[in-house]
């Protein structure tokens, strides 16, 4: 075993997670956080709403594009086009709509339209089990191993050290390619632990509660985009029922991605139960920020991934309207920079990159690498 | 355009469809208002939309708006209010008024008149930029303060500044519906240009016989009483007020005064009013004071200084939460009234109906919840 560790090179230092900062540090750069807060926070108002309702706009449009093209599906450049606004349309109302406005990022309208606990968007995990298993499990307790489910992979996954290896993990990219593919069904099972129930920590009657949501929402959305959509659509419905898969897909596979950049690259921090135990509101911040990376690109990659390009400033402030992010971002670069905290920044290829080699390293039994602590 | 399709949308077939399980199934999750008011913004299943058709200054600190509700609105009866929100950069924010028209105008407007607050921040808003074409949110009618029926044989009104809305909604109702009982009208205000009025109450004086209208002046001598209500002004108004039904609105030190006097009298049982609580702008203190309503569950306690969420789990509740750090939403209920400081930032919201996080908002005096 040891021989194996020793042929390998030390691929999984974390090289910019520096020296840790002391308790009085991580208090003033909380303390310094919050003045920042406070700051975006006074100025919301007008802008703000007109940003999010003009993106409503445009989605209305595109899905709307979408759909018509695809009733006219038979026709090839019909089919092409109608694919890529309804993709668009899923894309959009997924990241810069439904995921911003369910983390309560417009609440301060104070329209019922855009608050957190009224929305719901296009995709089959429900709107309370999003609530539960994302705002609350994933942002609280984000990359806590033992405690955010989406640092276990989403339980189908290794993406960790902590997590013992099996042979199962052989599988680990196969995994990795098929949750990406059936993104949505993922994360809308994601509340029922299913690992858990193999391992008999969970029995089938504590999914009942989940099941139930998972039905009430998953139905509609299939029956609208499998069922009643092709059925409109008379002797085209199979280029209906293609074209409206073909849309779920891309977007499965871009939301994916982009969460992926999020929280998987190889120098972003994975914390045990115990040191994050009686954590300041201030270490809340200091851990957010280790243990989330951003990923740099043009304007439209920034909208299409709901602004979560900007990872790092939407862990710190999940309910400020995310396209503010970009400028929040360089006071938070600043601030890292002056406290010496890690700032995980690349390219989107790069970030995917590092997670890929991740997905594959982890795959294999730990002696074939060697471990980063 | 936005008419032609106010038409279609509002078609008996239209709505049908509209409204169908079937254009539901289509529409999931957002639902079919998502998409119609792209074409009507007026439109809505949930939500009763009105649009402002007509703005008046009819004096130099208030602005009439007629609004024509979407087929939501079931009307109201003459005293009651609405809760009219209008978006103030960005932000919906709501305020209570009395229409004052009859409410059997065939139309089906409603006309609201805001005086000015010039403190607040609504009033002086809508005097500035209220304009016919804007679309905003009205509630249903609410409130006990209307007249009883069978109709009472002797009505007396009394009305100070903008409390006249409700009242005037009663006279045109009344006179509309040609009641044949006594009306006697009491108004206060600083002088003759403050009533705001003046037109239509001259105009009703002098069609209808059986009306009474008693201007009181606090401000000037030229009305048909001076000074401030008394037990004087009253018989002068109407010397058998203790046989009438009295319906009263108006500012604090008069609705206090009326109610002193009816009180003496023994007849308060005879007495309706309406209050219009300025919006309470209450500053933070350390000292936890008030009482702490949890509206659904019919719970009251008395405020303790913690959060919202902390105080209606000591009463016994189980309200959802999740992190109890503020961050993601589990934890939000809608206030109904009162002001809430939020323990993280201090920052204090005095706005009424408004969803807040129970796990970081603590009370300042009077709050109910809708939890
Ligand atoms: S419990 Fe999470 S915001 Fe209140």
């Amino acid at each position: 075993m040891s021989t194996a560790t020793a042929t390998k090179p030390a691929v999984a230092a974390a090289p910019t997670s520096g020296k840790k900062l002391t308790p009085e540090q991580i208090e003033a750069f909380g303390k310094e956080l919050d003045d920042l807060r406070a700051r975006i926070v006074a100025d919301l108002g007008e802008k703000d709403a007109d940003y999010i309702r003009d993106i409503v706009a445009k989605q209305k449009k595109l899905e709307l594009t979408g759909r018509a093209l695809l009733w006219a599906g038979w026709f090839p450049p019909a089919f092409v086009g109608g694919v890529a606004a309804l993709s668009l349309s899923k894309i959009i109302d997924n990241m810069e709509i439904g995921h911003n406005i369910m983390h309560g990022q417009y609440d301060f309208m104070n329209d019922p339209a855009y608050t957190s606990k009224n929305f719901d968007w296009d995709n089959t995990i429900h709107a309370d089990s999003w609530l539960y298993t994302h705002n609350y499990i994933h942002h609280t307790f984000t990359n806590i191993y033992g405690k955010d489910h989406d640092a276990e992979g989403y339980g189908v996954m290794r993406m960790s050290e902590e997590q013992p290896w099996h042979p199962i993990w052989l599988l680990n990219p196969v995994f990795c390619g098929l949750l990406q593919t059936f993104f949505q069904w993922g994360t809308a099972i994601q509340e029922f632990e299913t690992e858990k129930v193999f391992k008999g920590e969970r029995t089938l009657a504590d999914l009942k509660p989940a099941f139930a949501r998972f039905k009430e929402k998953a139905l509609k959305q299939a029956l609208k985009d499998y069922v009643l959509f092709p059925a409109l659509s008379g002797p085209g419905a199979p280029f209906t029922f293609a074209g409206n898969a073909l849309a779920n897909l891309t977007r499965n596979l871009w939301a994916s991605s982009v969460i992926w950049c999020g929280h998987f690259p190889e120098d972003v921090e994975i914390f045990t139960v115990a040191e994050t135990e009686d954590e300041s509101h201030a270490e809340w911040y200091y851990r957010q920020i280790r243990g989330s990376a951003n990923f740099t690109g043009s304007k439209t990659v920034d909208m299409l991934s709901g602004n979560l390009s900007h990872q790092i400033e939407h862990h710190l402030f999940p309910d400020i309207p995310a396209y503010r992010y970009k400028e929040i971002s360089v006071e938070v670069k600043a601030l890292c920079e002056k406290y010496g905290v890690p700032y995980h920044q690349d390219t989107m290829v790069n970030q995917l990159l590092s997670v890929y080699k991740k997905v594959y390293k982890l795959s294999l039994p730990d002696s074939f690498w060697t471990k980063s602590k | 355009m936005s008419l032609i399709a106010q038409r279609l949308t509002s078609s008996a077939l239209a709505r049908r469809v509209l409204n169908s399980s079937f254009a539901a199934a289509l529409t999931t999750p957002h639902g079919v208002d998502r998409y119609v008011e792209m074409i009507d913004p007026l439109w809505s299943s949930t939500e009763i939309r009105a649009e402002v058709t007509e703005v008046e200054r009819k004096t130099a600190d208030s602005v009439t708006l007629t609004l024509r509700p979407n087929s939501l609105f079931n009307g109201f009866k003459a005293g009651q209010f609405v809760k009219l929100s209008v978006e103030i950069d960005g932000i919906r924010r709501t305020r209570c008024y009395s229409p004052a028209n009859s409410q059997f105008r065939r139309d089906g407007q409603i006309e609201l008149t805001i005086k000015v607050d010039p403190n607040g921040l609504v009033s002086p808003w809508l005097l500035a930029n209220a304009k016919p074409g804007m679309i905003v949110q009205v509630s249903q009618a609410q409130g006990e303060f209307f007249i009883p029926l069978p109709h009472p044989r002797s009505i007396l009104l009394i009305s100070g500044g903008s409390g006249i809305t409700p009242v005037m909604s009663m006279l045109r109702t009344l006179t509309e519906r040609a009641y044949i009982g006594k009306v006697t009208f009491l108004h206060y205000s600083f002088t003759e240009d403050d009533v705001i009025y003046r037109k239509e109450i001259a105009e009703i004086e002098e069609k209808y016989e059986g009306i009474r209208i008693i201007r009181a002046y606090t401000n000037a001598d030229n009305g048909d009483l001076q000074g401030f209500f008394s037990r004087e002004h009253l018989v002068a108004a109407d010397k058998h007020f203790a046989e009438a039904e009295t319906f009263l609105c108006g500012p604090m030190p008069l609705m206090d005064g009326v109610r002193a006097v009816f009180e003496a009298e023994g007849i308060s049982d005879r007495l309706h009013l309406e209050q219009f609580a300025a919006p309470t702008r209450t500053v933070a203190t350390d000292e936890a004071t008030g009482t702490l309503t949890f509206g659904a569950s019919e719970v009251e306690v008395e405020n303790n200084g913690q959060t919202i969420l902390e105080q209606a789990e000591a009463a016994g509740l189980t309200p959802d939460y999740g992190c109890r750090i503020g961050i993601c939403n589990t934890c939000v209920f809608k206030k109904d009234s009162g002001t809430t400081r939020n323990v993280l930032t201090g920052e204090i919201d005095s706005d009424e109906d408004v969803n807040i996080k129970t796990c970081i908002s603590a009370p300042c005096g009077d709050v109910s919840i809708a939890l």
